[in-house]
């Protein structure tokens, strides 16, 4: 980069840290001007405070790291693999990634996991689809259609991340969600029950966004009214059980992923899509197969 | 003028799925500074081959999609007003695809 003339563009201060070199970038946080290496020193800093004082870890324990090569969770492999060094947390760490079987979308991204193996010396393990239900995305996209197939996605996600850690024999799995991600997650459990959840969820992040735009805070704003939230005393929370059929974690009788897989199984794949419960709920509706054969399409083509 | 324009955070995808574009622009007429609001037209009707939208909304970049003008924040340079010059290299991240 010419310093000299990209200098002229920011040149009327230096970065409110070091007073030294020029800003790269306007924290949303504090709004302070703040340049490259001042902002990893603090980003990394705070991390560290944050797993410090909520005693997130335990010296000796073994700790997953969800990997999808995406750019969160790369970040997130190096700070904690950094961490880790830096200040002696004394944990084993490990990636792990799961591969949807969908093709041509993760195999970019899966070599960039590659790549974090390779950087931060940190053993990786990929479970697929495939091996841990017996059906690929691509397999269920020529099932079910493109409609609803994000929740089987999805679901199946959630779980592999858990069968992967009880694979890998870890303590705790560390995943990549930002600031966006929780804000968003807020705003879809206020709207839940007002509204359809596939209709409002790609307009959530988009409000946030624009939300970010006026108020740079807003998003932080958001998650500290979801941590705020008090819930009537009448309210029936969710427990946490396990499922009767897997034994990973569900809050029903058979968690949504075992539903949905019998569904699959069976030939029913509406089988816990949308209000019908399916076998949590006794009754169960007879539904046509779609067996129109629809090209899968990664989600990064229909939506980003 | 000589720029260098890089797509990313799935931003590719709009454009034939090349990241990198190197790209000449001509300063509008009767204008003496390229800024980035006539770039970021230029980059629409030249560029963008599908789903404009995704990239704009109004006259700027959609909101999640972080513009840096030689690795510096657009923000700090004054967004749309920023100016241009000869072999600037300007960034475009989508933040809204998956992480």
């Amino acid at each position: 980069m010419e310093a000299s003339h990209g200098g002229d563009k920011g040149k009327s201060r230096l970065c409110s840290i070091c007073n030294q070199r020029r800003p790269a970038l306007k924290r949303p946080k504090t709004l302070q001007q703040i340049c490259k290496e001042c902002f990893y020193e603090v980003f990394e800093e705070e991390i560290h405070r944050v797993i410090v004082d909520n005693k997130l870890f335990k010296p000796g324990e073994r700790i997953a790291i969800g990997a999808s090569g995406g750019k969160d969770s790369t970040v997130l492999a190096y700070v904690m693999s950094e961490l880790n060094r830096r200040h002696n947390y004394g944990l084993d760490l490990f990636l792990l990634s799961v591969d949807e079987g969908i093709t041509g979308y993760r195999d970019d991204s899966l070599e960039t996991v590659k790549r974090n193996e390779v950087q931060y010396g940190l053993p990786l393990k990929v479970v697929s689809y495939k091996d841990l239900y017996g059906w690929t995305m691509d397999e269920i996209v020529k099932m079910i259609g493109l409609k609803n197939n994000c929740t089987f996605c999805g679901v199946f996600r959630r779980q592999a991340l858990d069968r992967g850690a009880a694979l890998l024999k870890v303590d705790k799995l560390a995943t990549g969600h930002n600031a966006d991600d929780i804000a968003e997650t807020v705003l879809l459990n206020i709207l839940r029950g007002i509204y359809s959840p596939n209709a409002y969820r790609g307009f959530a992040r988009e409000f946030i966004k624009d939300l970010e735009r006026i108020r740079p805070r807003a998003i932080l704003d958001i998650i500290k009214s979801g941590e705020d939230f008090r819930i009537a005393t009448s309210t029936k929370m969710p427990e946490q059980g396990t499922c009767q059929r897997c034994g990973y974690i569900s809050s029903q009788k058979w968690c949504k992923a075992c539903v949905l897989l019998e569904g699959l199984n069976r030939g029913l794949p509406k089988l816990g899509i949308g209000r019908t419960r399916g076998v949590n709920s006794e009754h169960r509706k007879n539904q046509q197969i779609d067996t129109k054969n629809i090209q899968s399409k990664p989600c990064g083509t229909l939506d980003f | 003028m000589q720029l260098t324009l890089e797509f990313g955070g799935g931003l590719e995808l709009l454009c034939d799925s090349v990241k990198i574009h190197s790209v000449n622009v001509d300063l509008p007429a009767e204008e003496k500074k390229l800024t980035m609001k006539h770039l970021l037209a230029w980059v629409r009707s030249n560029l963008i081959k599908e789903r404009p939208e995704m990239f704009m909304k109004g006259d700027t970049v959609r909101p999640g999609v972080l513009v840096l003008v030689n690795d510096c924040d657009w923000e700090l340079s004054g967004q749309l007003e920023t100016t241009l010059e000869d072999k600037d290299v300007v960034v475009f991240i989508s933040t809204l695809h998956g992480g």
